[in-house]
């Protein structure tokens, strides 16, 4: 008989080791599933997960990893505070949509005129934005007690149908021939959100990304708030006895988390996108949660995560033109990259016990 | 944090390595010209992407995999992702690589500028640049043809259209449509659903099975799958056309004909130009003429006097001596868009957003 | 503007066409959600079902046969999502998303070769002169057996809440499984039951887009009715009779959508796909009065103390 027994205490070493352990065996099953297509397995895994890093081009896929990772550990650091208290808003996608709207509104209303203050203020718009879009399941959570999953949810929805209108309608470019999309930022100098340094892949997004990264951490394990996080996630009814506010927490989380997934949004549309068009957002937001898991919620471990996830898209993109692999494979790929990741954890709070005989 | 701290240091050396790296893969690939395609769907979409990667095929077939390699990427979403698909392809020594679809249009720009000795063609755009193509089909031409087809065939009078994103282009579909369909049955009218999707086949269904029911007994459609099709097979009685692809296997009824998107012979052109050096920049727009838009089979089901003068209209914009947009044409307001005899500009039919006279609702904005 | 063009009663009966997809999945994510498991990977077992059910359909001839593989396919992807969350306890929502994640994939893959065929078609129920009667006749008695399998599924489930021990046990482990599993109920084995009926249930209503409602396959062609068939759930305050009336409705806002312009009235489509959601939202604010639907261990990992 098999049966887990729960550690008094998750084992730090296993924590460190399964995410490496979980990797390996993704890259056997992904070679087989390689192998089953008629790929070579080898060499699909060789540019999947080294190539980008170390190989000929690696010069330019470096900064990329940082261009697709930035965003996701924008928006999987603000969302890993309310899962460490038990918060669970999975609507990112929602207020990274409605950030980047909010961010390049104030962006094309002021076109063309050029002033400093333009991209601060982009910024300021679009943390509010997304800030005031997570308000909405936040306020509501805290007023009549829904169920902030639903509709956080259902608020992506909302966004995404916005998106369309503006991109159709309001934003569209007055000089695009009536085709749907925004002016492109990348050429409003004002309103461009550049790489800090030139080829580097650093834009201001990807910053202040590690700049949350750090203050994630510094609020985690220095400040009262963030005792009261993990107090709240791990012993709820201890947290109510020691004086936290759920309501308080609540909105600071779900606050949080909007206004770093809005800036998130905002960097992108005046960076590497450039426009609001119809198919803006491509997924980070729901990305962004699998990145937070992946590092256990833990701020360096989120970074990390979501470098490890912008290799394998880029990395997956790489072997898809070099080896015409599907574009399917490579999401099977990452589909069960997630689940042995996932999969994997529970050794970490657990121990696998086999006896003999029965037990109940 | 090692990948950091060397991502910095290798940021200042990229800009002049990539200059370096693409001006020494043309040298070193002298003898295959290596070419990759950007796609937007995946490649069995049975529409708009796998028409562009068939014609892909065909181009290598046709010059000889010995002399051409094709590269390509699937489902690649339009923005940055683009960007990095395109580089990725240029710096693995891609020759010319063509993006195909609309939104890759800034992207290619931006990678354009990076890669001086590549050659880019972008689809369905406007921009262009000392290395950069832009090329369209005239799609509004196939619609005359069919447009014709549907007025003869309504017993009804009623036209059903189902449009994917408001843009230009459908505009001219659909107006293209109405003229040729009003101009052979006076008393048509046009229902018009806009779908704000090129491919969704769920909705492409329930949409087709809307017109149907409100009395539509012919069906045009503007997005990509057969489910149109099929609803029309269902409810009996009403008839269709192949869109991007013949769509055969609804053949002879309800699929009386189609509209084919046929890049090959292009692909072929402007590859072969860069073999042997002769490729320069344009804009263009291709036709029936060069076989860019075909007209798929018309069946036994439309009677011979109509097909006959169907084919009579695509045999006379072939040759250029008709044109689908050919004045007194009214705007849907009465005004006067087009004098009698006069042709449309490429300028105007660019950016066309409006309906012509007689066609009911407006163009969503 | 014409409105004479809009046939009430053919309207009904497309919405219901459009609804019965959604409903069926979300029937499944109703129970396993009442046994307390939040299973977000629904439009992932769908595409999977649908591809199933497709390649089955058309490799047998068989549409029958076809549904009866999209039920297994969902069946055996969601029990995956068993494996991770009942017995390597992962969380609940990251395994979700990462179950669409992977079944979009795994769909495209196994239906590389299925694109641009025709599957089997699924004939109506002949109900005979019952099929002609005006307005009942489209309405009640001209469908595909999908349509009332859907029907008959909503009141089997209602049923089996209210009124069968194996119901009541289902949602005791639902409220609270830390009780349920005192009383001696199995609770992980309760709830793999439930999310692979779940899957089961997305599986059937994956197939009946991919081979009733459209026919034909697509990647990606379920277009997000999962997350649809999740809102619902929620619309319906976990009740089963809800479920049917919310798919009614969101079919109903669709349906009518279409009408509408095809009447030439201008809609801001956009605005109007927003608000089955917004709905949604209000329901769970007016439904924060009432608490009795909510599984109140719903999205909780059990695991037994020893």
């Amino acid at each position: 008989m098999i049966f887990l027994e729960k550690r008094p205490q998750p084992s730090k070493t296993l924590s460190y080791i399964t995410p490496v352990l979980a990797v390996l065996i993704t890259m056997v099953a992904g070679g087989l599933l390689f192998a089953i297509l008629g790929k070579d397995p080898v060499a699909a895994i060789r540019i999947i997960f080294w190539d980008p890093l170390f190989g000929e081009f690696a010069f330019y896929y470096r900064p990329q990893l940082l261009v697709k990772g930035g965003p996701l550990i924008l928006i999987a650091l603000g969302l890993s505070l309310g899962f460490k208290a038990g918060i669970w808003n999975i609507g990112a996608e929602g207020q990274y949509i409605m950030g980047a709207i909010a961010g390049a509104g104030v962006a094309l209303a002021l076109y063309p005129l050029e002033a400093w203050w333009i991209f601060p203020l982009m910024i300021l718009a679009g943390a509010l934005g997304g800030w005031a879009w997570a308000m909405i399941p936040a306020l509501l959570k805290v007023k009549f007690g829904t169920n902030e999953i639903l509709v956080s949810l259902m608020l992506v929805y909302v966004a995404e149908n916005f998106l369309s209108a503006m991109a159709i309608g309001a934003m569209k470019n007055p000089e695009g021939f009536g085709f749907p999309g925004s002016r492109n930022l990348q050429q409003y100098p004002s309103a461009h959100n550049t790489e800090i340094i030139a080829g580097s892949g650093m834009h201001w997004g990807v910053a202040a990304a590690f700049i949350a990264a750090i203050l994630a951490y510094v609020l985690l394990n220095r400040h009262l708030l963030g005792f009261q996080i993990r107090l709240t996630g791990e012993a709820p009814r201890a947290a109510r006895f020691s004086g936290v506010k759920p309501a308080r927490l609540v909105l600071f989380c779900m606050g949080t988390a909007g206004a770093l997934a809005g800036l998130a949004g905002m960097f992108e549309v005046a960076g590497p996108a450039g426009q609001i068009t119809t198919g803006f957002n491509v997924g980070y937001g729901f990305t962004a949660i699998i990145v937070a898991f992946l590092g256990r919620l833990h701020p360096i471990g989120i970074v990390l995560a979501g470098l490890l996830m912008a290799l394998t898209y880029i990395g997956g993109e790489a072997a898809q033109s070099a080896l015409q692999l599907p574009a399917a494979a490579i999401q099977v790929f990452q589909g069960m990259l997630l689940f042995f990741l996932l999969a994997v954890d529970v050794l970490t709070n657990f121990r696998i016990r086999i006896t003999l005989g029965e037990t109940a | 944090m090692l990948l950091k701290k060397r991502s910095f240091l290798a940021g200042a050396a990229t800009a002049a390595a990539m200059t370096a790296l693409s001006t020494g893969a043309a040298f070193a690939q002298d003898d295959v010209t290596k070419v990759g395609f950007v796609y937007v769907g995946p490649i069995n979409d049975g529409g708009w992407t796998q028409h562009h990667h068939e014609s892909a095929m065909k181009m290598v077939e046709e010059i000889g995999s010995d002399k051409v390699e094709l590269v390509y990427q699937e489902n690649v979403p339009e923005g940055p992702d683009a960007e990095r698909a395109m580089t990725q392809m240029a710096l693995n020594g891609a020759d010319i690589i063509f993006s195909t679809s609309f939104g890759y249009m800034d992207p290619t720009v931006n990678v354009a500028a990076k890669f001086p000795d590549v050659k880019f063609e972008h689809a369905t755009g406007y921009k262009t640049g000392d290395n950069m193509a832009a090329y369209s089909a005239r799609f509004y031409e196939g619609r005359a043809v069919q447009g014709t087809i549907a007025g003869h065939m309504t017993e009804s009078n009623v036209i059903g259209y189902i449009a994917s994103v408001p843009i230009p282009e459908v505009v001219r579909g659909i107006n293209s449509a109405y003229l040729h369909a009003k101009k052979v049955n006076p008393d048509v009218e046009f229902k018009i659903i806009w779908l704000y999707t090129w491919m969704d086949p769920a909705k492409e269904a329930d949409a087709a099975r809307t017109l149907i029911e409100q009395g539509a007994d012919v069906i045009l459609q503007h997005t990509d799958s057969t489910a149109p099709l099929a609803a029309a097979q269902e409810a009996g009685g009403v008839i269709g056309f192949g869109q991007a692809g013949d769509m055969a296997e609804y053949a002879p009824s309800p699929r009386v004909s189609s509209i084919i998107d046929n890049w090959a012979p292009y692909y072929i052109e402007r590859v072969e130009a860069v073999m042997d050096g002769t490729w320069e920049s344009h804009n263009v727009w291709e036709g029936i003429d060069t076989g860019m838009v075909g007209i798929g089979e018309i069946t036994e089901v439309v009677p011979e006097d109509v097909k006959a003068e169907a084919l009579e209209i695509k045999d006379a914009i072939a040759s250029g001596e008709y044109h689908p947009f050919t004045g007194p044409i009214n705007k849907q307001d009465g005004s006067v868009w087009l004098e009698e005899g006069e042709v449309a500009d490429d300028g105007t039919l660019a950016g066309m957003m409006f309906y012509v006279e007689g066609i009911e609702g407006s163009v969503p904005q | 503007m014409d409105f004479s063009a809009i046939n009430p009663a053919l309207l009904i009966a497309s919405l219901m066409v459009a609804a019965t997809a959604v409903m069926i999945a979300a029937i499944g994510e109703l129970i396993t959600e009442k046994a307390g498991v939040l299973n977000l990977g629904v439009e992932g077992m769908m595409i999977t079902g649908a591809v199933c059910g497709f390649a089955v359909a058309v490799g047998t001839g068989s549409p029958f046969l076809g549904f009866l593989a999209a039920a297994g396919g969902g069946a055996v992807l969601s029990f995956l999502f068993a494996v991770l969350t009942q017995f390597a306890l992962a969380n609940q929502v990251a395994s979700g998303l990462a179950l669409t994640l992977f079944g979009l994939g795994l769909s495209s893959l196994i239906g590389q070769n299925y694109v641009g065929i025709r599957p089997p078609p699924t004939p109506r129920l002949d109900f005979g002169p019952l099929s002609d009667l005006p307005v009942v006749g489209p309405i009640l008695f001209n469908h595909d057996p999908m349509v009332y399998a859907g029907l008959i599924l909503v009141a089997l489930t209602w049923a089996f809440l209210k009124y069968t021990r194996a119901g009541l046990i289902l949602k005791a482990v639902g409220e609270n499984h830390d009780a349920a599993h005192a009383l001696g109920y199995k609770v992980i084995r309760i709830r793999i039951l439930a999310i692979l009926f779940g899957g089961a249930c997305a599986g059937l209503g994956g197939a009946y887009i991919s081979l009733i409602r459209v026919p034909q396959w697509t990647e990606g062609m379920t277009g997000g009715v999962g997350w649809i068939a999740l809102a619902l759930v929620v619309f319906a305050s976990w009740k089963p009779w809800r479920v049917l009336l919310g798919a009614y409705l969101f079919g109903g806002v669709t349906v009518l959508q279409l009408n509408l312009q095809a009447a030439g009235v201008a809609i801001p489509a956009e605005y109007l796909s927003m608000s089955p959601y917004l709905i949604t939202i209000v329901v769970l604010v007016l439904m924060s009065f009432d608490r009795s639907g909510a599984p109140a261990s719903l999205g909780r990992t059990f695991h037994a103390s020893q």
